[in-house]
């Protein structure tokens, strides 16, 4: 297990190495220059070869891209244009509430969906698993935006039941709770059903498999046989999935945070990219980075726990 | 008394081109303490009489008439709770694929014990007991071996495990299910002797169901073949083995390669295919197939002694009688 551990990590290490370098490159590539930004369009030449050389941009691409995993590795991302704030607190200022959001969001819809799925798959063809392939397709096919806006307009506006914007008072939990119901449920809804699709289908393959009808020749109860030998193996594609999700959860979570005029990554990456905050974009969006890479590296270690296969490499 | 008795037991399945006969009037009885094997080959109904006996049927399976009878009461009449009490403690199954029959994410152990979750006895006696049974099986180091995971084991020992589980409570009735078909030979024949010392010792009855020949005669007391879902003969391995008295069987040995003593470039076969079970032919069921079929063929043969224990269903017996 714990080599198995070690090696999945060292890959994940390389990804990002990978994938920074990348990023640090498409961010060099979009049109427009920090400083001009910064010194506006009365600057001196000299003011603008001072303030080049300060930010390194100078140097060549390569010792730039050198310089940055250097100052990356200790915790430093350059300063943020305008305020001249370290990027790092900014953007670790910020990271919490898209975290939490995300993880609210597909905690909420995994449960819901796992339990809709292996329902379907146990009470295959019945009017309830008919009733769920209709809903989850139908919340599949609505984007994560339309939910926000349409749950703002009913709960928010019209009934009044949940707050319109805003992430609530720090410090007070019950408050940021109450904060985070339609956020979450925009982002959570169509996963619900894409969930719920995933574990039908793999639970009614492994319900097929000869160690169920083993397990059902020895009389266990349906219910241990459901929970306890056929979801372990079921749910294996599904955390694959929510691993990989992670993806579509930030991007989604861009929308939301914009919608619901919540603090998060999505708002500062979107706010920086308009003005050209390249310190910050890049902070952003490599921390971005590493929650995507830390979700799809937890993934295949939850697998792993799961299935005895997986850590012994078979 | 006989621990199984089934009588004229009928199994259909509902198909999109209708209604497929899988079994017509099926009866075999398994005595007290004995081993009965069912030979036939693919499609003769043998896996869905296995499943008519334990319920563990398709949903499109439907039982027509017949009864299923277990130390004397119809399992057929019984509510599902009352079948499931039965499964794994007086009526176990050993299943075909080693590879298949075991949770691949639950160790061995956690397999074992759980199956004993109607026992009141502590985790470490189920234990204790589990690692008994795989000693008996011949499991080398079965303590530790009980923490490992299924993958980690061999074919050979993961059906031996598969054995162990299912002799493990004592049951009155074990159905094997071509145990050793997906094993290679040498295996076969130590799962075969080890399987027959443990009857002896349980002293359990088993469903022995197998295709090959060599391991029913090697094995059994009886032998029921089944063609194309009836039974066409019954009798002991003796009787069936050296003086079959259905075209069915002759022809079956006739193709054993155990029993070919020339050499020969190609195997024997028997002619023509089984006839299709959801049109049925009228007569009897191996007619067009039968190289003795005679006029009387087109009616159905009813089971008759070929001598005393020993029955066939064919035309030709009360012929010799007569002749």
């Amino acid at each position: 297990m714990l080599s198995y551990v070690i090696k999945r990590i060292g890959l994940a290490a390389v990804i990002t190495v990978l994938a920074v370098s990348a990023l640090f490159l498409i961010v060099h590539m979009i049109p427009g220059d920090p400083v001009s930004t910064m010194l506006g369009p009365r600057a001196t030449p000299e003011m603008r070869a001072a303030l080049e050389a300060r930010m390194g941009l100078d140097k060549p691409l390569i010792a730039q891209i050198g310089l940055f995993f250097a100052n990356m590795l200790r915790g430093d991302l350059g300063m943020d244009v305008f305020s001249n704030r370290p990027v790092t607190d900014i953007v670790l200022n910020q990271v919490p509430y898209t975290l939490t959001l995300i993880l609210v969001s597909i905690s909420w819809s995994a449960v819901l969906g796992i339990a809709l799925g292996c329902y379907s798959a146990v009470n295959r063809n019945s009017l309830g698993d008919r009733l769920t392939g209709i809903l989850s397709v139908s919340v599949i096919a609505v984007p994560a935006f339309v939910v926000a806006l349409y749950s703002l307009l009913i709960f928010a506006v019209k009934l009044q039941w949940f707050p319109a914007i805003g992430a609530g008072d720090a410090g007070d939990w019950g408050d940021q709770l109450h904060h985070l119901v339609l956020p979450s449920l925009a982002i959570g809804l169509s996963w619900v059903g894409y969930i719920a699709r995933l574990v039908r289908a793999s639970m009614l393959e492994v319900l097929g498999e000869g160690h169920i009808r083993t397990a059902r020749a020895f009389g266990l109860p349906e219910r241990r046989i459901v929970f306890g030998y056929a979801l372990r193996l079921a749910i294996l594609p599904t955390v694959t999935v929510i691993g990989v999700g992670m993806g579509f959860l930030l991007s989604a979570a861009v929308f939301t945070e914009i919608v619901f005029s919540r603090p998060g990554l999505g708002k500062l990456v979107i706010d920086s990219i308009t003005t050209r905050n390249y310190p910050v974009v890049m902070g952003s969006v490599l921390f971005s980075t590493l929650i995507f890479v830390a979700s799809t590296t937890l993934a295949d270690i939850i697998n792993a726990i799961l299935d005895p296969r997986i850590r012994a490499g078979k | 008394m006989a621990v199984l008795d089934i009588q004229k037991l009928s199994v259909s399945y509902a198909t999109p081109r209708g209604e497929l006969k899988a079994l017509r009037d099926v009866s075999i009885t398994v005595p007290d303490r004995k081993i009965v094997g069912i030979v036939g080959e693919s499609g003769c109904g043998k896996s869905t009489l296995i499943s008519a006996i334990i319920r563990l049927m398709a949903p499109n399976a439907h039982v027509g008439s017949g009864q299923v009878a277990f130390k004397g009461e119809d399992l057929l009449t019984k509510g599902e709770a009352q079948i499931r009490a039965l499964r794994g403690t007086q009526i176990s199954m050993v299943f075909q694929d080693p590879m298949q029959t075991h949770n691949p994410v639950l160790t061995v152990g956690r397999q074992m014990i759980d199956i004993q979750y109607r026992d009141a006895l502590s985790k470490a006696e189920k234990r204790k007991r589990a690692v008994d049974m795989l000693a008996l099986v011949g499991i080398p180091d079965p303590e530790a071996r009980l923490n490992q995971y299924p993958f980690e084991f061999s074919g050979g020992m993961r059906q031996r495990i598969a054995i162990a589980m299912a002799l493990m409570a004592r049951p009155a009735l074990l159905i094997a299910d071509e145990p050793t078909t997906a094993l290679d030979a040498t295996l076969e024949v130590q799962i075969i002797k080890r399987l027959r010392e443990l009857q002896d010792e349980i002293g359990c009855s088993i469903l022995f169901i197998s295709h090959h020949l060599g391991v029913i005669a090697e094995l059994c007391d009886e032998v029921v073949v089944m063609y194309a879902g009836e039974v066409v003969e019954a009798g002991s391995v003796r009787d069936v083995f050296h003086s079959p008295a259905h075209p069915y069987t002759r022809a079956l040995l006739e193709c054993d390669p155990g029993h070919i003593k020339e050499k020969t470039r190609n195997l024997p076969t028997i002619p023509g295919n089984i006839p299709d079970l959801v049109n049925l032919p009228s007569g009897c069921i191996f007619a067009a197939r039968c190289p003795r079929r005679f006029d009387a063929c087109t009616a159905r043969p009813a089971m008759a002694e070929a001598s005393a224990g020993h029955g066939t269903a064919c035309h030709l017996i009360g012929m010799e009688m007569t002749a």
